[in-house]
C-alpha cells in the first residue's frame, strides 16, 4: 500500500484493507478457509495452513504494524495469550522484572504459570527508574510494564527504561490497552515489544476478543512468529474483521473518548464525596508532565477515583449508575464502571492489594463515547444514592 | 480477565423474560430520554439493558424460527396475549434492537428495515400505492427510484409525476385527488440541492398528500425531517448510517401507525435483512456521530480547497455560499455531509477520467458515505448507456466527478486530490 506516508487516521483505514484484487472489493473477503491448496507438491503458497497465516489475519497484522510503526505484528486469540507468548521467549532461570501494578491477568500468569516453568519473577514500582536499575540481575532477561499502569493510571518512562534495557541487553515489553497506538506509540521510544489487548479499545465494541503484539526487529519477530505458530493461539478470521472493522474509527473513538474523560475527571476533583481523582490529564497526576511529552493532549479515557465511602457504599455506586455498565473489560463505545478491589484485581494477593494501593474505595470507569452530560449526570445521581 | 470475578451487583435479572417482548415499559427501559446526547443514543438506545447472558452487546440471532415451549405458549402468541418472535422473515431480535435505535435516532415513533435501500422504498411505496394512484418526484433523485417507479410502479397502474426539483408551483399543479404520496432527496444526488422541508410538508398537508424524503445523503446527524412533520424518512442504511462499506440495508422511519401496514406487507414480501448484517448495522451505528462529525469537516474543508483550485470549474457542495441551496441547507442542516460534486475546468470526459484515476486514497466505486472516502465520475458509473440529451436533462455532465469523503485525515484527501488535479 502506497499509503505509509500518510497520517494515522488515513493508515488506519486503508493500510491493510487492499481492494480485493479478485473482484474489487471495497472491504476484503473474510477468510474462514482453514487450509489453502498449494501450487505443487512440496512447493508452498503464501498461505498454507489457517494456524501458520491466514489472509484475514494478515491483513489485520498489517494494518498494526504499520500504525505502531513495526515491521510486523501478530494477532492472537487473547491479550494473554499475547503475553504469554512473549514469556515463552524465556528459559528456566530466566527472570522477568514487571511494573507492580500490571493488570491481574499478567500477575496471575507471572506468579502461578511462569513459575512452573522456571522463570522467576519480581515486581517493583516501574515509575521509580533507580528501583528498576537496582533490581535487575544477570538474570533478568524480560521488564515488562504498561505505559498506563491500571489503576493508578501510572504512566512509564518509556525512553528511558528502553535505555536501560538496552544497555543491559534486555528486552522491554509494554502492555499499551490503555494507551492505544493513536496516542502512544511505544515501539518509537525504543521499546522491543508492544502488546495489546485488542479487546478493548482496538476492538473498541466490547464483541470480540483479541491480542497483538508488534515489534521493530525483524528477528524478534521471527522468534514471536515461531512461539506462536507452534502453541497455536491464534486469532479467528472473524474476530480479525471486527477488530480491522474497529480499527478503523480507533482515532476518532479515543480522542473523543479521552476529550470526556477529561471533563469527567475534572469534574469528579471537585466533587465532595470523591478524594482522590487518578487521571494522566489532571496537572496534579505524578505521571501528567511524561503523559504529556508522550500522548500530546488526550491521555486515554480511564479514570479511577477513590470515594469517601466504604466498599458497600462503593460497590453500591457501582450498582447504580444507569448508563455506566458493571461490567470488567474497558476501552469500548459503551461505558463500564468497576470496583478493582472486588473485580479487575481481585486475583492480587491482599496484601499485595493494599501494597500497591487497591483500596476499597477505589472505582475505574472506563469512558465511552456517550456524551458528558449523560454520563456526568449518571455518575452524579450514583454517587447522591450510595453516600446520603 | 481473572477467573473469579465476584459480580455481587446484578440487580437486573430481566435475563429469563422472553427475548423479543415489546411491551411498552420494557420499551421505555430500551431508549435513553431523547434528551440526552445522540452518542449516547447510537450506543445505548434500543438494545436491553440486560441482555440474554449478561452480555453487553446484542448477540446475533442467526436461528431462521424460534420456537414454542407448548401449544398453550403458542395459543398465547397466536391470540396476542404475548409478543414474541415466531419466525425469521416476520422479525428478529436483532431486526428489533436495531430498528428501535434507528427510530431514537431519527426521532421518530418506528422504523422498518430492509435488506437495501431500495427494498426499502419498494416496500413503502407496494404498501402504500394501489391501481390509479399517482405521485409526484422532483426530478433530482436515485436513478433507481426513477427506474422503479416510471417502468415497474407503472406496470401497476400507479402514475408517476416529476416536476423540477424545488419547484413548488409545479408539484402543486401537479397534485389532483388521486396523489397519494410527494417524494423528494434532500440533499439530491450528485447535485447536492437541498429542498424547503417545511414548505415541502406544508405542501403535502395543505393537500392531504403523505411526504416521503430520502434523507441518505444527510443522515439524522444533520437533517431532522420528522421535526418538520415530514410522514416517511427513507434511507440507504449501507452508506453512513453503517457506515464500513461492509453492509446493504435500507429503512424507513416513522410513525408507529403509518408503519404498521408497511411492517406487514415486508413480512410477506420477504425483503428483510440478515442477522449478521442487523448486528453490524447496530455496531457501526455506535460511532455515528463521531463518523458524521469527521464525513462534515471532510466534506467541507475539501468542498473550499476544491473552489480555490484552478483546474476546478464548479464544486457543488451545500455548505458553500456558492451552492444554489446553501440558504436552506444553513438553516435546516446541522452539517452538510461527505459528499461533493465537482467539475474539472475545460476537460472532456477521458481528462476527467485522469483525475479519478490518478487518485490514490480515494477508491474507484459505485457507493458512499462509508469510512473509506471513494471517487467515481458519474458518466462512467452511472449514466453511461444513457442518450447524451438524457445526460444533459439530468445535469450528468462529461467532466463531472463525484467523491464521497471518508473519515481519514483531511490534510491527506486535500494532498491527494491536489495531486490528482494537477496530473
Amino acid at each position: 500500500m502506497s499509503n505509509e506516508k500518510a497520517s494515522f487516521r488515513t493508515r488506519a483505514v486503508h493500510v491493510g484493507n487492499e481492494v480485493d484484487p479478485a473482484t474489487g472489493a471495497v472491504v476484503a473477503p473474510v477468510h474462514f478457509a482453514t487450509t489453502f491448496r498449494q501450487p505443487g507438491a512440496g512447493v508452498w503458497g503464501e498461505y498454507d495452513y489457517s494456524r501458520s497465516g491466514n489472509p484475514t489475519r494478515s491483513a489485520l497484522q498489517r494494518t498494526l504494524a504499520s500504525l505502531e510503526g513495526g515491521v510486523n505484528s501478530l494477532a492472537f486469540s487473547t491479550g494473554m495469550a499475547a503475553i504469554h507468548c512473549v514469556t515463552m521467549l524465556l528459559s528456566p532461570g530466566d527472570m522477568i522484572l514487571a511494573g507492580s501494578d500490571i493488570y491481574g491477568g499478567a500477575y496471575r500468569l507471572f506468579h502461578k504459570i511462569c513459575d512452573r516453568a522456571g522463570i522467576g519473577i519480581t515486581l517493583v514500582d516501574f515509575t521509580d527508574l533507580d528501583a528498576i536499575a537496582s533490581a535487575i540481575r544477570p538474570e533478568t532477561k524480560l521488564l515488562w510494564g504498561e505505559t498506563i499502569g491500571n489503576p493508578q493510571m501510572s504512566i512509564l518512562d518509556l525512553p528511558s527504561i528502553a535505555k536501560l534495557a538496552q544497555s543491559s541487553g534486555i528486552l522491554f515489553g509494554v502492555d499499551n490497552t490503555f494507551g492505544t497506538p493513536a496516542l502512544i506509540r511505544p515501539l518509537e521510544h525504543g521499546v522491543d515489544i508492544v502488546m495489546h489487548s485488542a479487546t478493548k479499545y482496538l476492538g473498541g465494541h466490547s464483541d470480540c476478543l483479541g491480542g497483538t503484539l508488534a515489534v521493530a526487529d525483524k528477528a524478534l519477530y521471527d522468534q514471536l512468529y515461531y512461539i506462536q505458530n507452534a502453541t497455536g493461539a491464534v486469532l479467528d478470521p472473524m474476530s480479525c474483521f471486527l477488530l480491522s472493522r474497529g480499527i478503523k474509527t480507533l482515532d476518532v473513538r479515543i480522542r473523543a473518548q479521552s476529550e470526556t474523560a477529561m471533563k469527567l475527571a475534572v469534574w469528579l476533583k471537585g466533587h465532595p464525596q470523591v478524594s482522590r481523582v487518578l487521571y494522566p490529564g489532571l496537572e496534579d497526576h505524578p505521571g501528567h508532565e511524561l503523559a504529556s511529552q508522550l500522548m500530546g493532549d488526550h491521555f486515554g479515557a480511564m479514570v479511577t477515583f477513590e470515594l469517601r465511602g466504604d466498599k458497600v457504599q462503593t460497590a453500591t455506586v457501582c450498582q447504580s449508575t444507569k448508563l455506566f455498565c458493571l461490567a470488567v473489560s474497558l476501552g469500548a463505545v459503551e461505558s463500564l464502571i468497576e470496583q478493582p478491589a472486588t473485580m479487575s484485581h481481585a486475583s492480587y494477593a491482599p496484601e499485595d492489594r493494599i501494597r500497591f494501593g487497591i483500596t476499597d474505595g477505589l472505582i475505574r470507569i472506563s469512558v465511552g463515547l456517550e456524551s458528558y452530560d449523560d454520563l456526568r449526570n449518571d455518575l452524579e445521581t450514583a454517587i447522591a444514592s450510595a453516600i446520603a | 480477565m481473572p477467573a473469579l470475578v465476584v459480580n455481587l451487583m446484578a440487580t437486573d435479572t430481566t435475563s429469563s423474560q422472553p427475548i423479543a417482548s415489546d411491551s411498552n415499559a420494557d420499551k421505555q427501559r430500551l431508549t435513553p430520554p431523547a434528551s440526552q446526547g445522540m452518542s449516547t443514543q447510537s450506543v445505548h438506545a434500543g438494545e436491553r439493558r440486560q441482555k440474554s447472558e449478561g452480555a453487553i452487546s446484542t448477540p446475533m440471532y442467526c436461528a431462521s424460527t424460534f420456537t414454542f415451549e407448548s401449544t398453550d405458549a403458542l395459543l398465547r402468541f397466536v391470540e396476542g396475549e404475548e409478543e414474541r418472535e415466531e419466525y425469521g422473515r416476520y422479525g428478529n431480535p436483532n431486526e428489533r434492537s436495531v430498528e428501535r435505535k434507528l427510530a431514537a435516532l431519527e426521532g421518530a415513533e418506528s422504523a422498518v428495515v430492509y435488506s437495501s435501500g431500495m427494498a426499502a422504498i419498494v416496500g413503502l411505496l407496494m404498501s402504500k400505492l394501489s391501481a390509479g394512484d399517482e405521485i409526484i418526484f422532483f426530478d433530482q433523485c436515485y436513478h433507481r427510484s426513477r427506474e422503479f417507479c416510471t417502468k415497474h410502479l407503472s406496470r401497476f397502474g400507479v402514475v408517476t409525476h416529476q416536476v423540477k426539483t424545488g419547484d413548488f408551483a409545479a408539484m402543486e399543479a401537479a397534485i389532483n385527488a388521486r396523489t397519494k404520496m410527494l417524494v423528494s432527496e434532500s440533499p439530491t444526488n450528485p447535485h447536492l440541492t437541498c429542498i424547503d422541508i417545511e414548505q415541502f410538508v406544508a405542501v403535502g398537508k395543505a393537500h392531504g398528500v403523505e411526504t416521503l424524503i430520502d434523507a441518505t445523503l444527510a443522515t439524522p446527524f444533520n437533517l431532522r425531517p420528522i421535526e418538520y412533520g415530514v410522514d416517511y424518512v427513507l434511507h440507504s442504511a449501507t452508506k453512513y448510517l453503517g457506515g464500513h462499506n461492509d453492509l446493504l440495508a435500507g429503512v424507513i422511519c416513522g410513525s408507529k401507525e403509518q408503519l404498521e401496514s408497511v411492517r406487514n406487507l415486508r413480512g410477506i414480501l420477504g425483503s428483510v435483512n440478515s442477522p449478521h448484517n442487523l448486528y453490524l448495522l447496530e455496531r457501526g451505528l455506535k460511532t455515528f456521530e463521531l463518523r458524521m462529525e469527521r464525513h462534515n469537516q471532510n466534506g467541507l474543508r475539501l468542498a473550499q480547497f476544491l473552489e480555490s483550485h484552478p483546474s476546478v470549474d464548479r464544486v457543488y457542495y451545500p455548505g458553500l455560499t456558492s451552492h444554489p441551496s446553501h440558504n436552506i441547507a444553513a438553516s435546516q442542516m446541522r452539517g452538510f455531509g461527505g459528499l461533493i460534486t465537482f467539475t474539472v475546468r475545460d476537460a472532456d470526459w477521458k481528462q476527467t477520467s485522469r483525475v479519478v484515476d490518478a487518485a490514490r486514497i480515494a477508491r474507484i466505486a459505485p457507493s458512499l458515505g462509508g469510512v473509506e472516502s471513494l471517487i467515481e465520475q458519474p458518466l462512467v458509473m452511472s449514466y453511461y448507456n444513457c442518450s447524451p440529451e438524457d445526460r444533459q436533462r439530468f445535469g450528468i455532465s462529461d467532466n463531472m466527478i463525484r467523491m464521497s469523503c471518508g473519515i481519514e485525515n483531511t490534510e491527506d484527501l486535500i494532498a491527494d486530490l491536489d495531486q490528482a488535479l494537477s496530473q
